[in-house]
């Protein structure tokens, strides 16, 4: 009577053996996607995913490698025990790309596969370290990347299930590759669409600024008008408490508030006497010109057309075009306003000299709440105090309106002493 | 990059040194044996402090390493994994392991996985 291949035991512990086998691969590959699904730290979840793959089926040493179509290579993301010596990169030919690729993510016998040149090149020193199987990791037919996979601690041959479990890692690991190729292509993407947002928003400034500068050539006794606008504009809307997209905003509605004078005739714009009520006429279009120029261009600050349009309204309805009453006036309008009238106030006009700091600030004082928004002229007179007192270091009156100027006696105790009384002062809308 | 699965963070791991009892008092203290804990942590990427306090150890001149599991209840993939590469760097430098107090469920994992034709079991 033959011999029975097992004792009545052996079956049964062989079975269980197995079953014990299959549930701690199946622990492995959920830990595995669990750590693919999570983990943010790319070179963390692939040295986790290595320990993972090797010590689910106890393989002494292993490699997981990354694959750049670029560069045509192979490099070595995470390796366990194969040395100083082995490559940390792989020249791969397109040849074997495309033969990866037609296998797709398969455990492939190193001695099966000595016709591709990574083998025939490289076999010497996979052979050294006991490398039996690679697999190509393969995601929506691409190479992402490659496994190298040592001996069993067991010394068995790799069987079709034991493939079977490295595959499913396999393809885990190139998911996470993937995922790490998608995230590394998305933030160079994001990268340059910001740089050409830069150079787009650096361009709209450019193009904005000699804009200011052609409108004020017409002018030769307001030069730099725009310019020093749009400046003074910005310095209101800091005040104001405004976030730095929306001061570039007023800045821009500031260089541009007079775009419409394009149109007026120079001799008009130039007048040496005060213009009679036909050029006034002719003069007092540039607002609604200037809306009209700036409204079909598509402005990253909607309200740009709205400052041109209305920068000659006053709170109490008696400025044009519209006779608009306070809060029928946009805001960005009433800050243009009081810049525009600012640096009409303090600069050289053909019929009159510029007036001196003193006759400014009470003019100011005076005509907020009539023709200015008294939280609007508080911040243009804040802004120049925290100059005057040195809590500003940056100078930005001094510039535009000379150090002269600025050093005008007990000008500091004058803004203070406006500074109070707008303080106390309402808008006309309470009273209309 | 790469990343050597054989370096890794530096997370303490208790152990100690085991001196033979005859070494005369007169010779340098160099030791033969020596125990590194397990611990609870062998479990997760922060385990591979283990395999590098081994070959510390083997560097130092341990000819025999114990890895005590004694506060060690489960060990897992990359629990193994991390042990296969003491065992790699312990042979690759003429070294031998030892496993010590590993409770039943982690020995049979470790028969099943071929550990054990590469390391002793033993109790305390």
């Amino acid at each position: 009577m033959a011999k029975p291949l097992y004792t009545s035991a052996e079956p049964q512990r062989a079975m269980t053996q197995n079953g014990s086998k299959i549930v701690h691969a199946f622990g492995a590959l959920a830990d595995l996607g669990a750590e693919v699904a999570n983990r943010s730290n790319f070179q963390d979840t692939i040295r986790t995913s290595l320990h993972l793959l090797l010590g689910s089926l106890g393989i002494m040493r292993g490699g997981v490698a990354r694959y750049s179509r670029f560069e045509g290579e192979l490099s070595l993301a995470a390796v366990r025990g194969l040395g100083d010596e082995f490559p940390l990169a792989f020249a791969l030919t397109r040849e074997d790309e495309r033969a990866f690729l037609q296998c797709g993510t398969a455990a492939l016998e190193v001695l099966d596969a000595r016709d591709l040149t990574l083998l025939s090149l490289n076999g010497w020193i996979l052979e050294a370290k006991d490398i039996e199987l690679i697999v190509p990791l393969v995601v929506h037919d691409e190479l992402l990347g490659m496994l190298f996979i040592g001996e069993k601690a067991s010394g068995d041959r790799y069987s079709p299930h034991d493939k079977d479990i490295i595959c499913a890692m396999g393809r885990h690991i190139g998911v996470a590759i993937s995922q790490r190729n998608l995230l590394t292509e998305l933030e160079r993407k994001a990268d340059e669409t910001l740089k050409l947002y830069d150079e787009m928003r650096a361009t709209y400034s450019d193009t904005v600024k000699a804009f200011a500068a052609a409108i004020d050539s017409k002018d030769k006794y307001t030069e730099g008008h725009s310019t020093r606008v749009g400046k003074y504009t910005e310095i209101i809307a800091r005040e104001l408490g405004w976030v730095e997209d929306e001061i570039e905003g007023a800045s821009v509605a500031g260089y541009l508030h007079d775009v419409g004078k394009l149109t007026v005739e120079r001799k008009i714009i130039n007048a040496p006497y005060k213009i009679d009520a036909k050029e006034s006429k002719e003069l007092n279009r540039h607002p609604s010109v200037g809306y009209e120029i700036l409204m079909p261009i598509h402005h990253p600050y909607a309200d740009v057309p709205l400052a041109a349009k209305y920068h000659h309204e006053r709170l109490d309805g008696r400025g044009y075009p519209d006779g608009l009453y306070d809060r029928e006036i946009p805001y960005i309008a009433k800050i243009v306003n009081l810049a525009d009238s600012f640096d009409a106030m303090t600069t050289d006009r053909p019929y009159k000299r510029r007036r001196p700091a003193h006759e400014v600030v009470e003019d100011l004082q005076k005509n907020s709440g009539l023709q200015f928004a008294p939280e609007i002229t508080s911040a243009l007179l804040r802004g120049i105090l925290r100059e005057t007192t040195g809590e500003l270091k940056d100078k930005r009156f001094r510039r535009l309106l000379g150090r002269e100027y600025m050093e005008a006696e007990n000008l500091t105790p004058m803004l203070r002493h406006a500074l109070d009384n707008i303080g106390s002062t309402q808008s006309i809308t309470l009273s209309v | 990059m790469i990343h050597d699965l054989e370096a890794g963070t530096a997370v303490a791991v208790i152990s100690e040194d085991v001196f033979p009892v005859s070494l005369p008092s007169s010779e340098p203290r160099r030791s033969s044996a020596a125990v590194v804990y397990a611990g609870d942590y062998l479990n997760k990427l922060s385990g591979e402090s283990v395999e590098r306090e081994c070959r510390q150890k083997i560097a130092e001149g341990a000819r025999e390493l114990i890895v005590d599991f004694s506060r060690t209840e489960i060990v897992n993939s990359i629990g193994v994994s991390i042990l296969l590469g003491v065992i790699d760097a312990a042979k690759s430098n003429g070294a031998t392991v030892m496993f010590a107090d590993v409770n039943e469920g982690t020995a049979e994992l470790f028969e099943m996985l071929g550990v054990t034709n590469h390391v002793r079991l033993i109790h305390n």
